[in-house]
């Protein structure tokens, strides 16, 4: 069976969340009840008339320029013409031959290995509506009619279904630093069609390809993919030449099904909106949003390894969201040791995340508090288990000052040396049989004297100091070296 | 009773208050709207009540507006609050707008009284207004003809003094051609001076709102209530409204008109070209400077309109699919026959006509061909006229052809039909504005209009040749046989 | 010249049921206002750029401020058919 290699493009649409729609004045908001955002303009009433939205444009130049994409000086909209009653203009304002950006690029990551996949095109346009199919017939919901979507068009350089992951991802993250989308699946705020082809390795002709609709999630992608080479590898196998289609990916079998409706021709007749006129940018606008643009994921994670001494790995978890890094970066600058607010973050934090399904957004805890938290466990107030144990969990479930819990909990760690030293000549009062054991040579015994202490302090005693103050003692009064 | 100033002034006067305005207005549509139809519907217990609330408000010492009591009457192409809309269509019965459009609120503002909806050709695609779903209007010089379309129950409703004034809209000629062919005065200004808000589209690109009366003088005072900026039309200019009645202190001196040589051809009615060059030497005698100049490109305007205009109606029409709003074929069970009967059958056969030819010129493959070419033909005709007003101030033509024809006559030919529009169409592919006055009669009698034209944004200079125009003729203010205030006296109460 | 193939095909694209009958009627004034379109032919056009616009407007946006919408009964008010404050239509089938 000869190899065949796939050859991927993505297709994928991002509401962005402006305030109002695109074309009108009506909130731009999911899970409402259904046709109570709806105005005349984006009920497509006749007579009303389309003004858009410049925040939703200044964003898709924005975004353009992030994916390095060249801007033109001039752009507009286009009519795509076609009948869907989610469609109630029965055409979509979107934009055909001068989209707001073409020939961007961005960079993914595979198994280690780096590689640039091109943008073919970003444009503008509005969403559809909504149907719900109810037996015997379908409701339609146009809520969602004339929210502003963004059309990122990949090239088709993306070759296996692991990349495809990957560059949903990386879009993904780049547009969460944009900060124009929620890109959350579930809402459909980000969406993905694929086109998928194969050819035999190593040759460079394009096979025939097939578009794959309703993935869901970016494993979903993975897995229609997937699923599609390996159709399409027998097919070719046994000389049976691939259908030109759209195939339905079926997430609970995790295959992909022919259509098999009727497709009609499809011809949108294009042409530029009357109503609306065209756009044109600057040098001097495009230069200000470009000098503006937020760092992006991989210069922020560099930076952190550079300037904060963070490894590798901890970098990339914490740039994996803008609003971890964020609040990384606020919990440094309220103070916090950079490495122990990497480990806090990066352990506490996030496990502490996504056993509630918190978002950081949503944390009660708030990065000075964090920073008081980790400065106790630095200066010896806290001690780190009692700050992990006690202090964390109830300053993240009530978002209260760290210092009033230790406060209010008596935690605060003793680090009085009489004191410790008085703990410590009592623990070994009490456990006679240690000194002959350490005398043996049983340097282990030593914890049992630790745990005396810790148990005489009910737990404040400071571990580290106690350690020290035990071989000390050892040392002076029983001549008992524990420790080179 | 019958130009708006004198309504105007016998409400100012308190000779007439505003519900004797609309009592007025609307007996008089009972009287001889029978045997014009111009008038799809009327409702007068709305009316009234704006009327009533205009009378309080003068009687509680408050300022209800300039225009305050006046009726209008409304082309169906124009969207008033919960009022039904059809564009005279089958395929929008029943379809009540939730929203004013933008000409109404400023209307309104003003103090003016929408007290009909008037009659048009479907989707104002036509030039007879018998291409309506509901009725055929008739022409008040003659019932036999037509009033010329699509604003032809606009224009015999006026002319009949129905009602001193009403709102049209023109793509490509349907404000101007009417008023000429029914004897009143009609303007369509320049594209973006008034806002297309709440105007149901036919070409996006070319259509405008605008007023049609008696006099010019009428039509400056109505003129600065309907332009002006509007946030709500990306396409409307955001120019200041100049004091339009101003215009009417200006005489004839030192303007400079022109006379395109391309519009004085074959199939000229003489009649028509009599009673323009009559104007053209009354216009000389009193001070202007008439020159002959050309516009090279006026022979490929019709056809540069009817791909731009259909290509653009195909889309703006596509949105008819008994889905949303409007009518639905009854019967029709799956998805696809409640679009494709509801269209059929809502639909007019003109309107099937251009949506068909609309969507050939933007098909796939035949796009560049007709649709692009148009584009650019455009272009040359909106040089021509930017080149011939860098010698003149204003540009004088027939506005149509022939005075009104038979009804029927070009039902069954369309591409003639299409060919009547051949002075008007290339103003708005220009964008310019154009101003219809009447200039004489026919030997039948019928009325023949004089189409003056300017550059974008200078109503001013229309208003002020048409003024003058009608300073020295008085072709305007003659009656036709069927005429409201020529049968009863206005009803006025004190 | 266009065909009676090509103006069902059009018809099929504009959603508009036209029967045989229809198409003999419809057909015969379409060539006839194509060919007459055709004079456009005459003008070289090569040099000259299209008009999109008459008015010289770039950039009319709007700031993005929320203003009330339309109640659910006044967006319904007109369709033909509603359920559950949706319009309804017959299945569509994907
Ligand atoms: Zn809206």
């Amino acid at each position: 069976m000869p190899d065949f290699a796939p050859v991927i493009g993505l297709e994928v649409h991002v509401q962005l969340n402006t305030a109002t729609k695109m074309f009108c004045a009506c909130p731009n908001r999911f899970g409402d009840p259904p046709n109570t955002n709806v105005c005349p303009v984006c009920l497509g009433l006749p007579g009303a008339l389309p003004v858009p939205n410049a925040a939703a444009i200044e964003a898709a130049v924005k975004a353009a320029l992030y994916l390095n994409c060249s801007v033109s000086s001039f752009s507009k909209f286009d009519r795509k013409n076609y009948f869907y009653p989610d469609l109630p203009k029965a055409y979509q304002i979107s934009q055909y031959d001068l989209p707001i950006g073409t020939r961007g690029s961005l960079e993914i990551e595979v198994s280690g290995t780096t590689r640039r996949i091109g943008i073919t095109r970003i444009h503008l346009e509005e969403d559809a509506g909504k149907l719900v199919h109810a037996p015997g017939a379908s409701l339609v919901d146009l809520n969602r009619a004339g929210t502003p979507l963004l059309e990122i068009v990949s090239a088709p350089e993306i070759f296996s279904p692991e990349e495809a992951y990957a560059y949903l991802s990386s879009l993904r993250l780049l547009m969460l630093y944009l900060g124009i989308s929620n890109c959350n699946m579930e809402e459909g705020s980000l969406r993905c069609d694929a086109n998928i082809s194969l050819r035999p390795a190593g040759s460079s002709t394009l096979g025939t390809k097939v578009e794959i609709k309703n993935l869901n999630s970016f494993k979903g992608v993975q897995k229609a993919l997937a699923f599609e080479i390996k159709r399409q590898s027998s097919l070719l196998a046994t000389g049976t030449p691939i259908v030109q289609e759209t195939r339905l990916y079926d997430a609970a079998t995790d295959k992909t099904l022919s259509m098999r409706s009727k497709e009609e021709a499809h011809d949108y007749r294009y042409f530029p909106d009357p109503d609306l006129v065209p756009m044109t940018f600057s040098p001097e606008y495009l230069a200000r949003l470009r000098d503006n643009l937020p760092e992006t994921p991989q210069h922020r994670a560099q930076r952190f390894v550079s300037a904060f001494g963070l490894s590798q790995y901890d970098a990339t978890v914490l740039t994996s969201d803008p609003a971890l890094a964020s609040y990384f970066e606020d919990t440094i600058a309220a103070g916090a040791s950079p490495k122990l607010a990497a480990n806090w973050i990066a352990n506490n934090l996030l496990s502490a995340l996504h056993q509630t399904s918190t978002s950081i957004g949503a944390c009660k805890i708030r990065p000075p508090q964090l920073a008081a938290l980790i400065n106790l466990v630095e200066t010896g107030t806290l001690s780190s288990t009692s700050a992990k144990t006690v202090v964390f969990p109830a300053v993240f479930e009530k978002g209260i000052d760290p210092n009033a819990v230790v406060a209010e909990m008596g935690l605060a760690q003793v680090s009085d040396t009489t004191q410790i030293d008085q703990w410590v000549v009592d623990a070994i009062r009490a456990n006679p049989d240690v000194l002959d054991s350490l005398r043996k040579g049983k340097v282990k015994a030593v914890a049992k004297l630790v745990g005396s202490v810790m148990q005489m302090s009910r737990g404040k005693a400071n571990a580290a100091l106690v350690s020290q103050r035990i071989a000390a003692i050892l040392k002076d009064m029983h001549g008992i070296e524990i420790s080179g | 009773m019958e130009t708006v100033r004198e309504w105007l002034n016998a409400l100012r006067t308190g000779e007439c208050s505003a519900r004797d305005a609309v009592t007025t207005a609307l007996e008089r549509i009972r009287t001889v709207d029978p045997q014009l139809q111009a008038v799809i519907a009327i409702d007068p217990e709305r009316a009234l009540a704006q009327a009533d609330t205009i009378d309080r408000q003068r009687a509680g010492g408050e300022d209800p507006g300039p225009l305050a009591g006046l009726p209008i009457g409304i082309k169906d192409v124009i969207c008033e609050k919960d009022v039904e809309c059809t564009c005279a269509s089958q395929i929008l019965k029943g379809y009540r707008p939730p929203y004013d459009a933008t000409v109404i609120t400023m209307l309104r503002r003003a103090g003016a009284i929408p007290v009909a909806r008037l009659n048009m050709d479907e989707f104002a695609m036509g030039s007879s207004t018998d291409h309506s779903a509901f009725a055929i209007t008739r022409n008040p010089w003659d019932t036999n003809r037509i009033p010329g379309g699509s604003s032809g129950g606009s224009a015999a409703a006026v002319a009949a003094r129905m009602l001193p004034c009403a709102l049209g809209s023109d793509t490509g000629g349907s404000i101007r051609q009417p008023a000429a062919l029914c004897g009143v005065t009609g303007l369509k200004p320049t594209y973006g001076r008034v806002s297309r808000y709440g105007l149901v589209a036919y070409a996006s690109s070319l259509d405008q709102i605008g007023p049609l009366a008696l006099t010019v003088e009428d039509i400056a005072l109505l003129l600065p209530h309907l332009a002006g900026h509007d946030p709500h039309d990306a396409t409307s200019a955001n120019l200041p409204v100049p004091n339009y009645p101003a215009a009417l202190f200006q005489d004839l001196r030192g303007v400079r008109l022109g006379v395109p040589k391309e519009y004085f051809i074959a199939g000229l009615d003489p009649a028509v070209e009599t009673a323009v060059r009559s104007a053209l030497h009354l216009f000389a005698r009193n001070g202007a400077d008439c020159v002959e100049i050309s516009l090279p490109h006026t022979e490929y305007a019709i056809a540069t309109y009817y791909i731009i205009a259909t290509a653009e109606a195909s889309s703006n029409l596509a949105r008819y699919d008994g889905i949303h709003y409007g009518w639905r074929a009854p019967e029709s069970t799956t998805l696809d026959e409640v679009y494709s009967h509801t269209r059929r059958r809502g639909f007019g056969e003109e309107v099937i006509r251009r949506i068909i030819l609309g969507t050939y010129v933007l098909s796939s493959g035949y796009y560049d061909a007709y649709y692009l070419k148009a584009l650019k033909v455009r272009t040359l005709i909106r040089q021509d006229f930017t080149r011939a007003f860098d010698t003149v101030d204003a540009i004088v033509t027939p506005t149509s052809p022939t005075p009104a024809f038979a009804l029927g006559e070009k039902l069954n030919d369309p591409l003639q039909m299409y060919l009547s529009d051949i002075f008007t169409v290339s103003v708005n592919l220009a964008g310019i504005p154009g101003l219809s006055v009447p200039c004489g009669f026919s030997p039948d009698g019928l009325p023949i209009g004089l189409q003056i034209l300017a550059k974008p944004f200078d109503e001013m200079m229309l208003l002020r040749v048409g003024h003058a125009w009608q300073q020295l003729t008085d072709f305007h203010l003659r009656r036709p046989p069927v005429c409201a205030t020529s049968f009863s006296r206005p009803t006025t109460h004190a | 010249m266009i065909t009676p193939e090509t103006v069902a095909y059009l018809a099929r694209l504009a959603r508009i049921e036209l029967n045989e009958t229809d198409l003999a009627r419809f057909v015969p004034p379409l060539q006839e206002i194509l060919a007459y379109v055709a004079k456009l032919n005459e003008l070289d056009t090569s040099q000259v750029e299209p008009t999109a616009h008459v008015l010289p407007l770039t950039n009319v946006s709007r700031s993005d401020d929320p203003l009330p919408s339309l109640s659910n009964a006044a967006a319904l008010q007109s369709a033909p058919c509603t359920d559950e404050g949706c319009f309804l239509v017959p299945p569509v089938i994907e």
